[in-house]
């Protein structure tokens, strides 16, 4: 019997296509990908079952540590919404800098330009106002962080009522976003909340990791 | 001899041929390269996002009379205690000094502790959405997610004997306490329910509360 010849192919294949696709779907993800900001702190949030997105855009985000310091960030990832409720960048409305010349003037501190500029694409910062000065100027990441020790926000001086206050005039449609450590004292939290609540603020999004959970009615 | 003619012919076919490179490279590093990346920059776009919980406040006004507040039909109402080290208690009705003060009973974040007696109380709402819900899943029903929603909290609101929930920690209660409580409304459902600020009665009660 004659032996039928397979006809022999190679085993490469072409993979050009593959790596074309492949590079337009790396530069796309590369470039839409927005990075997490340096934390200023670690946190853990506590579970639940919401799989609400939270908003990006036009939030005061208000950090609690684990041993309850206070961390303040205003329009995070640069954008936000202006007056008119229409979408736009930081970069364009300067929110962040107004809100250090509200604060500014209000501790009597005058910040540089420099100074200015480098808080408007800055992140979370947790420190009383008069050392955010030397924050601002420092290049020692190692002494930055030192500096961190939380917003005072007791009767005496409430810093925190004020970055807040001044940061809700400087943008009223600024939502609130509190994301604690789920081992935070529920007093802080609590304070924060009174807090707000003076400024009117009364509808808050607590940052939450999702977790599927299921109930089931037993008879 | 014949040796150098050997020699000759090496000499005279000088000319070598180029050696034939292939132009193919392999690719294989470069793909699997990419791959990775293209997995790195996916999970990281998708999940930088954070979740969150929304939660509204009643909201505070100094000017309004202790008289005015909302007030809350005492055999619907259950209020949830939680103190430190995880502790968590409920009770029945309103804690009133002048009268006989109502018990409180031991229980836990877990889904047989609080979530059990929160499905029991609100059975009714549980099962009609759970209902729908499934009737959803099947196919049966076809609705939109909004149209879902608003009947969810239709269901919700028709029910007049469903529990009102009144959640209150005391300063020793974590953060992570209240989210849970929280969350167990939304999965058991239950339609009204706020956190308010503990009161002095309510303290003296988890000190002498079963440990």
């Amino acid at each position: 019997m004659p032996k039928i010849k397979l006809p022999t192919k190679s085993p490469h294949i072409d993979m050009t296509p593959m790596v074309d696709l492949f590079s337009l779907l790396l530069t796309f993800f590369m470039l839409t990908a927005s990075f997490r900001p340096q934390e200023a702190a670690q946190i853990t949030t506590p579970n639940s079952i919401s799989d609400k997105s939270a908003p990006d855009k036009s939030i005061i985000t208000i950090d609690i540590t684990k041993d309850s310091k206070i961390f303040f960030d205003f329009n995070r990832n640069g954008l936000t919404f202006d007056r008119t409720g229409k979408e736009v960048a930081d970069t364009a409305t300067h929110y962040r800098k107004t809100l250090l010349e509200k604060m500014g003037e209000r501790y009597k501190i005058s910040f540089t330009e420099a100074e200015k500029k480098k808080f408007d694409n800055g992140t979370s910062f947790g420190m009383p106002v008069a050392n955010l000065k030397r924050w601002l100027d420092s290049d020692s990441p190692k002494e930055k962080e030192a500096m961190q020790i939380g917003i005072p926000n007791d009767s005496a001086d409430n810093q925190l009522a004020l970055w807040v206050r001044f940061a809700r005039l400087t943008n009223p449609n600024a939502e609130v976003i509190i994301r604690g450590d789920g081992d935070a004292d529920y007093k802080t939290v609590k304070k924060i909340i009174d807090l707000m609540q003076d400024n009117k603020v009364n509808k808050f999004n607590l940052v939450t990791n999702l977790q599927k959970q299921e109930a089931k009615l037993d008879e | 001899m014949a040796e150098i003619i050997q020699e000759e012919k090496q000499e005279k076919g000088g000319r070598k041929k180029p050696k034939k490179h292939s132009t193919d490279i392999d690719m294989t590093p470069m793909v699997d390269l990419m791959c990775l990346l293209i997995t790195f920059f996916m999970l990281t776009t998708a999940f930088s996002k954070p979740k969150i919980m929304e939660i509204t406040m009643p909201e505070k006004d100094q000017k309004q009379k202790p008289e005015d507040k909302t007030k809350v039909q005492a055999d619907r109402t259950y209020n949830i205690l939680m103190a430190g080290d995880d502790k968590v208690y409920y009770y029945k009705g309103l804690a009133d000094p002048k009268k006989d003060l109502p018990e409180l009973i031991k229980t836990n974040y877990g889904k047989d502790g609080i979530r059990k007696v929160l499905l029991q109380l609100n059975k009714n709402v549980f099962k009609q959405v759970e209902e729908l819900k499934t009737k959803v899943l099947k196919g049966e029903l076809v609705m939109a997610d909004s149209v879902l929603n608003r009947k969810i909290k239709e269901i919700k609101k028709s029910d007049k004997k469903a529990p009102i929930i009144l959640i209150k920690a005391d300063d020793k209660a974590k953060y992570k306490n209240i989210v849970d409580i929280i969350d167990e409304m939304a999965i058991c459902n239950i339609a009204s329910y706020a956190v308010v600020d503990i009161n002095s009665v309510e303290e003296d009660m988890l000190k002498t509360a079963p440990k």
